[in-house]
């Protein structure tokens, strides 16, 4: 064999090579800076080695961050999950106006979140928006939705939920289309009622899309910066203050460089681990769909 | 086969040691950018006499904060170039925005930027790092120093805000010259006349019947056919620009402090029994007579609801005021009247200033142009043409303070020159320097929030106090 062929493998792998180098040099650099206290008023700073840590994980405030982290990125995963599979199924149902109502769908998902928070923001504005000027007639145009810790927390993740809702429908409607006709017709053979092929045939083969949309949407709400930010700031006090945003104070506001990396790869760790729990149950939810086929 | 294999982790041993080379340099290049500094001051290599034509064809680099007088002084470029030969280039962005991006620019070591818009507390977290050029020798050399700048002519109290030793917890006035006073904003009482003339109503003398009136015309208002109007308009959000303005201001003139310093330690001072007491109200007042949503509130919120005709009063920067009153600026134009605000007990008028400063980058390779642009800015031809063409007003110079131009331009806004010179002695910052000032305030804001939410005061505070001392003690 000549030394071109022989090469070619290695001349292949040099992509996939250099983007890993790209993704841990940052990531192996930023671990390295944990070990430091480094800081804009200590730019030749001491070794401290895992000294960030451990403060991170004794402050009071790193603990109300990461319940507030995964109250936000539970509740707003569920909540889409739910509603994605729920839209998903009646567009599944009407093709007609599900087709036209797919095209509105997915118009949030090309707003930049930022951006929809912004609205949201002047859309809950208690006297002058929209939201309160609706419930008015209600008896409900006074409500204050930023201004309370839990009204705080239920706004961001609604905003969150009307942003990426449809993304989870979009996913669970492509799963719907892809399912076998088969299954299905044997069960109206069967006389088996709506309830019970939705329970025993639909969810279950539909389960491992919904899971790849849910395992998205986990790892995004824990990672959550900009819908919360630009809704409240964290506030109203430390009610919505995330991991994110803490380290966003703190490496950027604070300019305590070290200490604000340490909650990011805190943070990265947290992630990780949810991930890999996730995409384990990913496998064995593949595995039952598939035998349900 | 075996060869291959043994190639293949060959290879793969010397890709790991090529992705780890990167690493490990970086691990023995220290952090960002090395420390850059030397002894001497770059205004020493200016020699001769003075010229502003010396540096003519450089281009100088500025940031800039979208406001009112940064419109002044882009109108007015023109006028520097032709005088120096130097080009300006600017970005301008939105305060939301603004610092991040100079704190990034700046942290990163580069200098893109040659001179930026920042504020008196910014020189106590950007001048420990050296990221400030000292001025001082600029000012003293006189080859650098036009004659006609007249530093003498600056408010004293406003130079000496961008003074600093760097030392926490030391006073203002000491150290290096680390910005120059551009525009200021003294903290004070602006309220719509209509709604008081209606509803029988007096400027408050005292706290207690500031917090009073708040509260009155939050329950009259709308029946007096002021519909959705409050009490007073003051920030709320969860920053440190919510401290610093009408809380601050009402803090320092109730005696209140920050910190206590002894012997260059500092211990937080923000939960003295009277510091609780006065939050207490303070958030009471925002309860009875504020902005609904208050804690999403920022000047600008609070700016618009005065001139909107949706807040009766606002305690804020006197511009915030003024940008509302001006003919043809909204509702409440014509409109608006100026006061002091309430004194604290035992008659003190102490008010918090905000400064926009002008600063020169320390890494810049244009000292000697950005220098002479520092100059022009804060020259008296330039500030006299911003203040009395356009909205480039509280003059940090007395000469045009003075000016009877000035003068006649505010005259018809009802309480502004008043107010002004009641307050103009006794405006300086009331914050203790400290490289934690954002982080002190931050969450001095936090939990101004949660009183406001009904926690207890002096729970929260002892939390804040125990927090903070930690980080500045």
């Amino acid at each position: 064999m000549g030394w071109r062929p022989a090469l070619r493998p290695y001349l292949l792998i040099v992509p996939a090579l250099l983007l890993t180098c790209g993704i841990l040099y940052p990531f192996g650099l930023g671990l390295y800076y944990t070990l430091f206290d480094f800081s804009a008023s200590k730019p030749q700073p001491d070794l401290v080695r895992l000294e960030n840590y451990t403060t991170v994980f004794t402050q009071g405030a790193f603990w109300n961050s990461a319940w507030v982290t995964v109250l936000y990125a539970v509740g707003a995963a569920a909540a889409e999950t739910v509603l994605g599979v729920s839209v998903a199924l009646l567009l599944h149902r009407s093709s007609l106006v599900g087709r036209v109502l797919e095209k509105i769908l997915i118009l949030p998902l090309m707003i930049a979140p930022v951006i929809a928070a912004i609205i949201w923001k002047l859309m809950l504005q208690p006297s002058v928006g929209v939201v309160n000027h609706l419930l008015r007639p209600v008896g409900l145009g006074g409500v204050q939705w930023t201004d309370t810790p839990a009204g705080a927390l239920l706004s961001s993740i609604a905003v969150d939920v009307w942003v990426y809702t449809p993304f989870v429908a979009i996913l669970a409607l492509a799963g719907l289309r892809s399912l076998p006709t088969s299954p299905f017709e044997a069960a109206a053979v069967d006389g088996a009622g709506r309830w019970y092929t939705f329970r025993r045939l639909t969810l279950p083969m539909l389960w491992p899309y919904v899971l790849v949309a849910v395992i998205f949407r986990f790892m995004d709400s824990l990672k959550v910066f900009d819908i919360i930010y630009a809704l409240t700031e964290g506030g109203p006090g430390d009610s919505t203050v995330v991991l994110q945003i803490r380290a966003y104070l703190e490496a950027i506001r604070f300019q305590r460089y070290s200490f604000g990396i340490s909650y990011t790869i805190v943070l990265w760790a947290v992630v990780y681990l949810a991930a890999m729990v996730l995409v384990k149950h990913l496998g064995k939810i593949q595995r039952k769909a598939a035998e349900v086929k | 086969m075996d060869t291959h294999a043994h190639d293949r982790r060959r290879f793969l041993a010397l890709g790991a040691a090529l992705a780890a080379t990167p690493l490990l340099s970086a691990c023995g290049t220290g952090f960002g950018g090395g420390d850059g500094k030397s002894d001497g001051s770059a205004a020493d290599d200016v020699t001769g006499s003075f010229d502003w034509k010396r540096e003519k064809g450089t281009t100088v680099k500025a940031l800039l904060n979208k406001h009112p007088y940064t419109d002044a002084l882009i109108a007015d470029l023109k006028s520097f170039t032709e005088r120096t030969g130097i080009e300006v280039e600017y970005d301008v962005f939105p305060e939301d925005n603004y610092f991040d991006k100079l704190t990034v620019d700046l942290s990163s070591g580069r200098a893109s930027y040659d001179v930026f818009m920042l504020g008196a507390y910014m020189v106590w977290q950007y001048g420990p790092p050296g990221w400030l050029e000292d001025l001082g020798p600029w000012m003293r050399n006189s080859s650098a120093t036009a004659a006609e700048w007249d530093q003498a002519d600056f408010f004293p109290n406003l130079l000496q805000a961008d003074q600093w030793s760097l030392k926490a917890g030391a006073p203002l006035g000491q150290g290096g010259q680390y910005a120059l006073p551009w525009g200021w904003e003294t903290n004070v009482v602006a309220y719509n006349t209509d709604v008081f003339e209606k509803l029988g109503l007096r400027p408050a003398e005292t706290f207690d019947e500031l917090r009073d009136i708040a509260g009155t015309i939050k329950r009259k208002a709308p029946g007096a056919g002021f519909d959705g109007m409050y009490g007073i308009a003051v920030r709320g959000s969860r920053s440190w620009a919510t401290i610093h303005p009408g809380f601050m201001t009402m803090y320092a003139r109730n005696g209140l402090k920050d910190f206590t310093v002894e012997g260059g330690k500092l211990t937080p001072a923000m939960n003295s029994p009277e510091a609780v007491a006065f939050t207490r109200d303070w958030a009471a007042m925002v309860k009875q007579g504020g902005p609904p949503s208050w804690t999403s509130y920022t000047w600008y919120q609070c700016s618009s609801d005065l001139g909107a005709k949706k807040a009766g009063m606002l305690f804020d920067a006197d511009t915030a005021a003024y940008f509302q009153a001006v003919e043809g600026a909204g509702p409440a134009s014509g409109k608006i009247a100026f006061h002091p605000g309430p004194k604290g007990p035992d008659g003190s008028l102490a008010t918090n200033m905000w400064i926009w400063s002008l600063g020169m980058n320390a890494r810049s390779r244009k000292k000697s142009a950005a220098w002479l642009f520092l100059q022009w800015a804060t020259g008296k031809e330039h500030l006299r043409k911003g203040a009395i063409r356009h909205h480039h007003i509280d003059p940090v110079r007395r000469s045009i303070a003075d000016d009877p131009a000035y003068k006649d331009k505010m005259r018809h806004l009802p309480g502004f020159l008043d107010t002004f010179e009641t307050v103009v002695d006794q405006t300086k910052i009331q914050f203790t320097p400290q490289e934690q000032f954002f982080d002190a305030t931050t969450s001095w804001a936090a939990a101004l929030q949660e009183i406001y939410g009904g926690e207890n005061a002096e729970s929260v505070l002892n939390g804040l106090a125990g927090d903070l001392a930690g980080k500045v003690g």
